[in-house]
């Protein structure tokens, strides 16, 4: 409870549309403006990586350099100068901070703010490991000795690569190739951090994993790398948060995860997103370009992204799902916020290739102000996967007469014992409701939250217990002047 | 004794139609007040005027809460201050918990007060004693806001609102309408719980047949827009004898 207790108090404190608007005053470490080999080749240095690892990017770097920014999403995004991003800035005091007491004051301050439990002595009583990410590198990973009691891997990537080299080498770009599109090229040239994941095989994670991302500096990218793999019969439940702050430029997010279910194994994602919108006039924020990605390889593997996303300018994001073994379960529960200027192109893909893999997609969009959000969402069942099953329900609410909902399904079905089913309902929120909640006392604003929060009730329960209380004020907060 | 409810030459519009004519009615803390009328006289218009929903437009006059006008207050600020209004169509809030919902009633009142938000047991204990009186299981709390309710469970889960925010003044539009003599009971008995010297009434119905179990001080009918007949409980007697025919000349 220490999280959302902290959150909570946060973002009562906290003034301001976007609570998380706060710039913390650390000395950083910056690699100079601009993409070219040398800074690769500096990013590689200062992480003291192996050459093999230096290749990779630099491989990376060179089909980018090729590729084109994808422009089939329904968003408008204006031109990004790739040279005038910072690659990579690192919190200075910070070199593999042993323990807690080694970490900068004024950093543990900015987590505090956030609500994230780094403080160690807060969490022994709670259940949650958290990996913090700040700008480029991993500032803290909790209870990383506990979690190797029991053969858990849990780290910085950067670390993973030093000390798992085979690990990391086998399954890093096996499930989003580095040249998969412009934003995944990106990412494998110039990746400064993230974590690392590994369940061995039976073990069952003894608590929620959890990474809080924060863009602090300015002009900076962030560019964070996932990886997970779990073994046969192995589970994990892992939670990503994300805040930045409030600048009047866009700032560039553009991370890759990677996820690998074997035999019988399951892993549940969840992520609540929820960097810097821009201002009411789309001044500022953060683009948001993620590509995440989960191989269901093991037979009766499970993989389950769960994302609420309120936050970013631009978003352009599809978890998805190889459901490659038999009986093998793929699912996606989406809430997609969209206030003010935002732009969300949002969805998944269920690649179906399994015999009797099912899959599951519920989402729930929300427009408010002049925002658009779309959902994109693929549906695909290859020859092999024989009785492959899905179930599809898109519900679009709309808060407003200004903004716009859009639902974009693709299904293709190369099986003829395949069945697919689509739902799609769009509405808004009646008079009717309103006026009841009113009448009960419940003001303007809280009335819509509660509203949309039950909207998107399917989704939130869903979320492990603790973020679902974040998510729901968050829904709230992000609604807050787009009715009356 | 000062009047808890004092409405004075009030005049309404939906849309551009004049509904109500300039009603003029007087309720004192621990009155019961029926207002009867045939269909189009203007009875729901009343109701939603007095709650301040959006749509129904005071044209003239005014409408005073202990003393202080309603006109300029939003329908949530009406309710904090007392008002409630049990609806003859409850409105379905799918995915919003019963539970959630009576409880974001509560503490925005708490809120209003400058009162802590209720204890999360101290208010599962509190409903759960209300709920009891009106034979509302567990089960149905947890469902989401009358949605999939039946005519009954939806005014059953009215009064248990009415019951748990402890207004001042209750405003029952129809609240018999859709139910049998059984539920019409178990209801009304709900109501009777709340009967109080500080609280007041006023029963919008359509038939008499309400007032034999909420029995009222007096009742008012409403033709046209306008109040044409005020008397004791015998009134309602007597238009369920010959009807509301000729009521207008009676005025």
């Amino acid at each position: 409870m220490a999280a959302t207790q902290q959150t909570i108090d946060t973002l009562e404190e906290a003034t301001g549309k976007y609570k998380y608007g706060f710039v913390t005053d650390i000395e950083s470490d910056k690699a100079p403006k601009g993409l070219n080999e040398d800074i690769i080749r500096f990013i590689s240095a200062k992480k003291e990586e192996p050459e093999w690892m230096l290749d990779w990017r630099l491989k990376a770097f060179e089909m980018w350099q090729k590729m084109e920014s994808p422009d089939w999403a329904k968003l408008d995004i204006p031109p990004i100068d790739y040279q005038d991003i910072h690659y990579y800035a690192a919190p200075k005091t910070v070199e593999g901070p042993a323990s807690l007491d080694e970490v900068d004051p004024e950093l543990l301050k900015t987590y505090a703010k956030l609500g994230i439990p780094l403080d160690e002595q807060k969490v022994l009583a709670g259940v949650v490991a958290v990996d913090a990410v700040f700008d480029s590198v991993s500032v803290a990973t909790t209870f990383r000795s506990e979690l190797a009691k029991v053969g858990v891997i849990f780290c910085p990537i950067s670390e993973a690569i030093r000390d798992y080299p085979d690990l990391v080498k086998k399954y890093l770009g096996s499930v989003v190739p580095i040249g998969d599109n412009y934003f995944s090229a990106l990412n494998s040239a110039v990746f400064t951090d993230g974590s690392f994941v590994f369940i061995p095989k039976g073990v069952r994670c003894p608590m929620e994993l959890s990474t809080y991302f924060r863009i602090n500096e300015a002009n900076t990218g962030q560019f964070e790398r996932t990886l997970i793999i779990a073994e046969d019969a192995s589970y994990v439940s892992y939670l990503e948060g994300c805040t930045a702050p409030q600048r009047d430029e866009n700032q560039l997010h553009a991370a890759v995860v990677e996820l690998v279910a074997f035999d019988d194994a399951e892993i549940k994602y969840s992520t609540v997103q929820n960097w810097f919108p821009g201002d009411e006039n789309g001044v500022g924020g953060i683009y948001n370009f993620v590509t995440k990605r989960g191989a269901c390889r093991g037979d009766r593997s499970k993989i389950s992204w769960t994302q609420v996303e309120t936050g970013s300018a631009i978003t352009w994001k599809y978890p998805s799902c190889i459901l490659q073994g038999k009986d093998s379960v793929g699912e996606f529960y989406s809430v997609a916020l969209t206030n003010n200027c935002q732009q969300a192109d949002t969805g998944t893909k269920m690649i179906h290739i399994g015999e009797g893999s099912r899959s599951t997609i519920i989402s729930k969009g929300i427009s408010a102000g002049r925002s658009q959000n779309c959902y994109r969402g693929l549906v695909r069942v290859q020859p092999g996967a024989e009785n492959a099953r899905n179930f599809t329900q898109c519900d679009s609410l709309l808060v407003g007469d200004k903004c716009g909902a859009h639902t974009v399904p693709y299904i293709v079905s190369r099986n003829p014992s395949a069945k697919i089913e689509h739902e799609a309902t769009t509405s808004r929120i009646s008079e009717d409701q309103m006026f009841y909640c009113q009448q009960r006392g419940i003001s303007i604003e809280d009335s819509v939250s509660l509203i949309v929060n039950g909207f998107c009730k399917e989704v939130m329960k869903e979320l492990p217990m603790e973020f679902a209380v974040e998510a729901q004020k968050l829904i709230g907060i992000s609604l807050e002047g787009s009715v009356g | 004794m000062a009047p808890l409810l004092e409405i004075k030459d009030l005049h309404a519009s939906v849309g551009n139609t004049p509904i109500l004519k300039g009603i003029n009615l007087t309720i004192n803390p621990g009155e019961i007040h029926a207002i009867m009328g045939p269909n189009g006289s203007g009875k729901s218009t009343m109701s939603y005027a007095l709650a301040g929903r959006e749509g129904y437009e005071v044209t003239g006059g005014d409408i005073l809460m202990n003393g202080k006008s309603f006109l300029e207050m939003e329908a949530d600020e009406r309710a904090r201050a007392g008002m409630f209004l049990a609806f003859q169509y409850p409105v379905e809030l799918p995915g919003v918990g019963g539970m959630s919902f009576l409880r974001a009633a509560v503490n925005a009142r708490r809120i209003d007060a400058g009162q802590n938000e209720i204890d999360q047991l101290e208010f599962v204990k509190l409903v759960r004693a209300k709920a009891k009186n009106l034979n509302i299981e567990d089960e149905m709390l947890k469902r989401a806001v009358n949605v999939g309710f039946s005519g009954g469970e939806k005014k059953r889960y009215e009064i248990l609102q009415m019951a748990l925010l402890e207004p001042t003044l209750s405003v029952l539009d129809e609240t018999d309408s859709g139910l049998d003599v059984d539920a019409l009971k178990v209801v009304s008995e709900g109501v009777n719980l709340l009967r109080d010297p500080k609280r007041s009434m006023l029963v919008i119905t359509h038939y008499q047949r309400l007032l034999n179990h909420i029995v009222p001080d007096y009742v008012h009918i409403l033709a046209d827009g306008k109040i044409r007949r005020s008397g004791g409980k015998e009134l309602a007697l007597e238009v369920e004898e010959s009807g509301y025919a000729g009521i207008n000349d009676a005025a």
